[in-house]
């Protein structure tokens, strides 16, 4: 899976929980928490969908990592290695 | 429900301020909690002259405060002079505005450094403060800015760009808007917060304040009709101050925790005032949640009381208890738990993470302060929320058909928990909604709603909720208001909203809806739904889950059945369905 792939991917499942939320605007760096309003069960949400999409798993000490759009991406191709 | 009890043995904590429980319960008078206060001359009473000014003229105004702590780990320091200084900045912008006692003034911010003297100053110049979750979409703020009838709101550029702007021409008192983190070219009818504090003197008169005067206006849910704004007065800085003491234990050279939200009434009596009351300095983090963040902060910072809730907890213990064994926590001496019921787990896994249990405690925003708690010097049991607090009866009621009560005296009987009014930091009233007042007693007896059994000892067990309002998060969500804004879809004929059990949450919430002619029920038009609560009730009141329903359970009068549709949704017993004359399909 490259970086495109799953860059796709976890904003579709952010899509899914915030279906308000208008990701193009979406600054990469930003933590999405903030930037997309989701609150701490969005993001328990999200990491449980992200698991199942795409099999990686996602321990909870590893949450910050993935706070942001190119901190997931990163985390995700690594783990996806 | 009983994990094993957790004993305190005498003599371990010689040093608490409730050494001992019944001593503590049989000796305590509000008269004497009264006068570990100062008041103002002639019988005044303000809660800033408590928190702060009396520290500076005791000499102790160059104590540390505050410590904020930034998303990027940067902090900033006040200390009490300086907090004083800048509520002084604050109270005179008020002031110089025409702003005057009894008006009523919101914040709309995160963990900002701006709320504390925004809180401390308003409450100086006589004002009436009322904050909101940040995390609220622009309905609830609305609503609850038209109930308090704002005529200040202090909220961030950003906020009141998206939460704000597109609606304020419609609350005709709000006159003044002030902007943290403002772009340099604030939008029309806004004021930059900064450079108006700038423009002010460091010194401001306290405007007197009688202890019946209103201070706080916080704002809660019930099951049906519009939120409630609880009112609390000047005197409730009594409970404020003596419940830190006894209930979490704080003294003057403590470094203090509280992790709630400002927007909500912990943030604010047990966030602010009950810990400056008492001389201790604060722990504020803007950041969100972050497991390892948190434990580092509580290591760097000697956190000595930290007061937390159980949504944290259980994601803290979800992280495992290895973690927190990597930190030196020895400083810590109270860990302290409010929101929701802890469970038992959670009890015992502070045990074994920190060597001591987590002690629970409960109240509402009603009761202003803490009603019932596990206290440091005696044995916990866990899964009780503890013993009342010294100063308040509590018992254990049943209400009858004609409206009155009878306590139920049967250990470990259930009940609806109450309390005997008369404790200073109890509300004053419903803001115009006498009538929803005046149904919260009877027979002498606050009735919480909350239902609850007592043991044997005197410890009380909380049991459910009397009615249908949802507790996520440990915020209290009115399952009306969710459902108001679903019906404003054109999509949406009825709907129904439930507080579904969840591990970390305690509750989420979910709701069923059943469509108008024309509209059939597919994926797309459930994360329209989703997207349209979201975008009007935030992230922290809209559902997270919609199910779709041909039509819903309702009473011979059209109302909906909350409790049959939970019931389904939990397959639980459905219970007594005489009402029932439209069944769900």
């Amino acid at each position: 899976m490259n970086d495109t792939e799953i860059r796709t991917i976890f904003l579709e499942e952010i899509g899914n929980i915030a279906p308000e939320s208008d990701s193009r605007k979406l600054d990469p760096a930003a933590d999405l928490r903030e930037a997309l309003d989701l609150d701490s069960m969005d993001f328990l949400n999200l990491m449980t969908a992200i698991h199942r999409r795409v099999g990686v798993n996602i321990p909870e000490l590893d949450y910050p990592e993935l706070f942001t759009l190119d901190g997931a991406i990163r985390y995700l191709a690594n783990q996806l290695k | 429900m009983h994990g094993r009890r957790i004993r305190k043995p005498p003599g371990e904590c010689q040093d608490a301020n409730l050494v001992d429980y019944e001593e503590g319960v049989h000796k305590f008078s509000w008269a004497e909690a009264h006068a570990l206060l100062d008041g103002l001359p002639g019988g005044g009473l303000n809660i800033t002259h408590e928190a702060i000014d009396r520290h500076i003229a005791g000499g102790r105004g160059e104590r540390r405060a505050l410590r904020w702590i930034g998303r990027d780990d940067q902090f900033r320091d006040w200390t009490y002079a300086a907090l004083g200084a800048a509520a002084n900045r604050f109270a005179y912008v008020l002031a110089s505005r025409g702003v005057s006692k009894g008006d009523h003034v919101f914040t709309l911010l995160g963990r900002a450094p701006e709320l504390y003297a925004v809180l401390l100053g308003t409450l100086k110049s006589g004002g009436v403060f009322s904050p909101l979750f940040s995390a609220f979409g622009p309905e609830p703020i609305k609503a609850r800015m038209t109930i308090g009838e704002a005529r200040v709101l202090v909220t961030s550029e950003a906020f009141y760009r998206r939460k704000v702007e597109p609606w304020r021409k419609e609350l005709a008192a709000l006159e003044h808007v002030f902007l943290t983190e403002c772009s340099g070219s604030p939008p029309e009818g806004t004021i930059d917060l900064a450079a108006a504090m700038e423009s002010s003197p460091a010194m401001f008169e306290t405007v007197w304040t009688a202890p019946e005067d209103i201070a706080l206006v916080h704002f809660t849910s019930g099951t049906t009709g519009r939120p409630k704004g609880a009112v609390h007065v000047h005197e409730a800085v009594v409970s404020h101050h003596v419940t830190g003491r006894l209930a979490l234990d704080l003294k003057p050279d403590d470094t203090f925790w509280c992790t709630a939200d400002p927007g909500w009434v912990t943030g604010v009596s047990y966030g602010v005032i009950s810990p400056l009351t008492n001389g201790c300095s604060l722990i504020v983090d803007q950041a969100e949640f972050d497991v390892e963040r948190w434990y580092r902060i509580l290591e760097r910072e000697r956190v000595t009381v930290w007061y937390t809730a159980p949504t944290a907890i259980r994601m803290l213990m979800k992280a495992g208890v290895e973690i927190a064994r990597r930190f030196d926590l020895s400083r810590l001496r109270l860990i302290a738990s409010v929101g929701e019921p802890l469970n038992p787990e959670a009890v015992a896994w502070g045990v074994e993470a920190f060597g001591k249990p987590i002690h629970d405690n409960w109240w509402q925003t009603e009761t202003g302060g803490i009603m019932i708690s596990n206290f440091r010097s005696m044995d916990v049991k866990p899964g009780s929320m503890g013993r009342p607090l010294p100063g308040v009866a509590a018992g254990i009621v049943e209400r009858h058909g004609d409206g009155s009560v009878r306590e139920i005296e049967t250990p470990m009987t259930k009940g609806e928990l109450a309390l005997r009014p008369g404790w200073p930091s109890m509300m004053r009233g419903y803001l115009h909604e006498e009538e929803r007042y005046r149904k919260c007693f009877a027979g002498g007896w606050y009735l919480t709603g909350d239902l609850a059994m007592r043991d044997d000892e005197g410890y009380y067990w909380f049991v459910g909720r009397a009615d249908d309002v949802i507790k996520s998060a440990g915020h209290l969500i009115g399952p009306f208001e969710v459902e108001s804004a679903l019906m404003e879809h054109p999509a949406v004929a009825e709907a129904g909203v439930i507080g579904v059990p969840e591990p970390t949450m305690g509750e989420v919430v979910k709701a069923f809806v059943a469509l108008r002619n024309g509209f059939e029920p597919s994926e797309a038009l459930r994360k329209e739904l989703l997207g349209h609560a979201r975008q009007r009730l935030g992230p922290a009141v809209a559902p997270k889950d919609i199910a779709f329903r041909q039509n819903l359970p309702k009473t011979r009068s059209g109302k909906i059945m909350r409790r049959l549709l939970k019931a389904r949704e939990l397959g639980l017993p459905e219970g007594d369905l005489s009402t029932l004359e439209s069944e769900e399909r």
